[in-house]
């Protein structure tokens, strides 16, 4: 997200007012004062978030089994061990790392595609006004405004194979298979991750695109349509154009809460996840609290970590040169 | 875009759609939660056999829904209290004052925001288990390990759209607070805060969302004694039966206080997530 949130002259123009505004306050004060302001969240931030990620970083490096948790300092160094085993692929955990990458690879590029085709789409069909737009919007919401356990809880029973609605409208109504199908265990469970990630995801996506499309002035569609441009080449010439900062954001955020979405398949399969939907943030979870093998467990972590910088820094890089070159 | 009748067709065809594909699951929730327990038994059915309030009478009784209940309730209010009090001071300095540091700040902090959770889950436990073996405070199995958590997940996106708002607001407003004698943080409560009142009101809720609907560390930080409904909800099908309609009225239940405060503060909320990335 874009975090120019000041503008500039306004900026500039801020320590002149200020000296200028009262003459008995003390200079030291007001020096310090913003120091002084930002110091609970700068303090808890350090706490939660940045001491934690330096602490990740050092436990990778050391083996941190269930006998040095209460205990750290005596955990012997592993230097790059940890990183070792994640990474060899011939043996069980570094093939399990392997496949759960993969098939997080495969939900998030195709969630994050369903997400933004859908959004788009509703947002598209939103756009000119009609009677009744405020209500659908409103409807479109309420998957988003959900807690995410209570709407995955709700799929989990959705899917469930003899009780569910989803085996019911498919085998029982259509009757489009003859054996009722599971779609919690097996190989349809990346299936059943992706339609419940995108039933809550599609409507950010719808959200942050009709925000956008609000911002495109009327006039050059009516300047296009006198032109003779129909609809679809409105749509191709001025509307993705001009959602392209829009998208450029929505897309990198998408992407980076897909791949390291845990609730969708915590509350779908619970502890006992299926291997077509082991996605890496449950997988290194599990790999942790189940065998309480912490270090290894951060030697994953860092290495989604740097995955995702490495994948953030391309993406910045390619869109930002394309946006310099257009 | 001109309304022609292609175009209508469209409008039709995906408001049906998608809107089956919200609603299908909310109807499931609503139905399902006014059955009795031999309906969700067997094969799914459109309409309760009979319609009965008993699941929600029931799920109290199942699990202790109302401790979890209490629990998330206290968390929740807790962190969006301190979370919406340190994210204002936060954001008024950054809206404010030009300091060293300001952008390195706004960008360190924005950035957490995009780490995924489990890459803190490991240590901050670690260090939690740590902290009370030396210090004695005891963080994780309780309230306040979660509200220390909790908080600091909503405070980057509320500093963000805090500071945003608070830069909307006439800095001369503030300037006639301090001629008139206040000092800055007079100006901060008695000009900036008030004209800030929905931009407050929507982070406020935003923090409440986070934390009620948290279940990463949840799993992880909670016992019995601080089990919040995040994970607490799942021992509905823990049990000898999976009472299929005592969850579905406790997710029911458990969702009416945010999705009514999220739809009531909707208007804010598209302006503060979408004004960055319209920018």
């Amino acid at each position: 997200m874009s975090v120019a949130t000041t503008d500039a002259p306004a900026d500039a123009a801020k320590p002149a007012r200020s000296r200028r505004a009262g003459p008995e306050r003390r200079p030291g004060l007001s020096r310090w004062l913003p120091y002084l302001l930002l110091a609970p969240a700068v303090l808890l931030e350090l706490l939660i978030h940045i001491i934690p990620m330096l602490v990740g970083i050092w436990m990778s490096f050391v083996k941190l089994t269930k006998f040095y948790i209460a205990n750290w300092s005596a955990a012997p160094w592993a230097g790059l061990g940890n990183y070792k085993v994640a990474v060899d692929f011939d043996n069980a955990v570094g093939e399990g790392l392997l496949k759960s990458f993969g098939v997080t690879i495969a939900f998030s590029l195709i969630t994050v595609a369903l997400s933004w085709t859908l959004g788009m789409a509703a947002a598209v069909a939103l756009q000119p006004p009609f009677r009744g737009r405020s209500w659908v919007r409103t409807l479109f919401l309420v998957p988003y405004a959900l807690p995410a356990y209570a709407g995955i809880l709700t799929w989990n029973f959705m899917l469930q194979r003899d009780t569910g609605i989803v085996n019911h409208i498919l085998v029982d109504n259509l009757g489009l298979a003859s054996d009722r199908p599971f779609w919690l265990l097996g190989g349809n469970a990346l299936v059943s991750l992706i339609t419940v990630a995108v039933w809550k995801l599609w409507t950010f996506a719808f959200l942050t695109l009709m925000a956008g499309l609000q911002s495109i002035p009327r006039d050059v569609y009516e300047a296009a349509a006198v032109d003779g441009a129909g609809n679809l080449r409105q749509w191709r010439n001025i509307t993705l154009p001009s959602l392209r900062p829009v998208n450029l954001v929505l897309v990198l955020v998408l992407f980076l809460w897909t791949f390291s979405d845990f609730n969708t398949p915590y509350v779908l399969f619970g502890t006992a996840q299926p291997p077509a939907g082991d996605l890496i943030t449950f997988h290194i979870y599990n790999a942790s609290f189940l065998t309480w093998n912490f270090g290894s467990g951060a030697a994953m972590s860092v290495l989604l970590l740097i995955f995702l910088m490495i994948v953030t820094g391309i993406y910045l890089f390619v869109t930002g040169r394309r946006s310099r070159r257009a | 875009m001109r309304e022609t009748k292609g175009f209508k067709i469209y409008r039709g065809v995906m408001l049906a759609v998608l809107g089956l594909f919200v609603l299908i699951p909310l109807y499931v929730m609503i139905t399902s939660s006014l059955k009795p327990l031999a309906d969700v038994q067997g094969a799914f059915t459109w309409w309760p056999s009979n319609l009965t309030v008993e699941p929600f009478v029931e799920m109290w009784k199942t699990v202790p829904l109302a401790r979890y209940f209490v629990n998330s309730t206290i968390v929740s209010v807790a962190a969006t209290v301190f979370s919406v009090a340190i994210a204002i001071l936060a954001a008024f300095a950054v809206s404010r004052f030009r300091f060293r540091g300001r952008t390195v700040f706004t960008t360190t902090v924005l950035s957490t925001q995009m780490f995924p959770g489990v890459l803190f889950l490991l240590p901050l436990f670690l260090i939690f288990v740590n902290i009370n073996n030396s210090v004695g405070v005891q963080l994780v199995g309780t309230r306040l390990g979660l509200i220390i958590t909790y908080l600091t997940f909503s405070l980057p996106f509320s500093i963000w759209m805090l500071a945003g708002y608070f830069d909307s607001i006439p800095r001369e407003l503030d300037e006639a607070a301090l001629v008139d004698g206040c000092g800055p943080m007079g100006a901060l409560g008695r000009v900036v805060l008030p004209a800030a009142r929905p931009g407050v009101i929507a982070v406020a809720i935003y923090s409440f969302m986070t934390a009620w609907g948290e279940v990463l560390f949840a799993s992880v930080m909670t016992t019995e004694a601080n089990r919040t409904l995040s994970v607490g909800l799942r021992q509905y099908s823990t049990q000898t039966n999976v009472y299929w309609n005592q969850i579905m009225a406790a997710a029911l239940v458990v969702s009416i206080p945010v999705v009514i405060g999220f739809l009531l503060a909707q208007r804010h909320f598209v302006a503060g997530v979408t004004a960055g990335a319209v920018k």
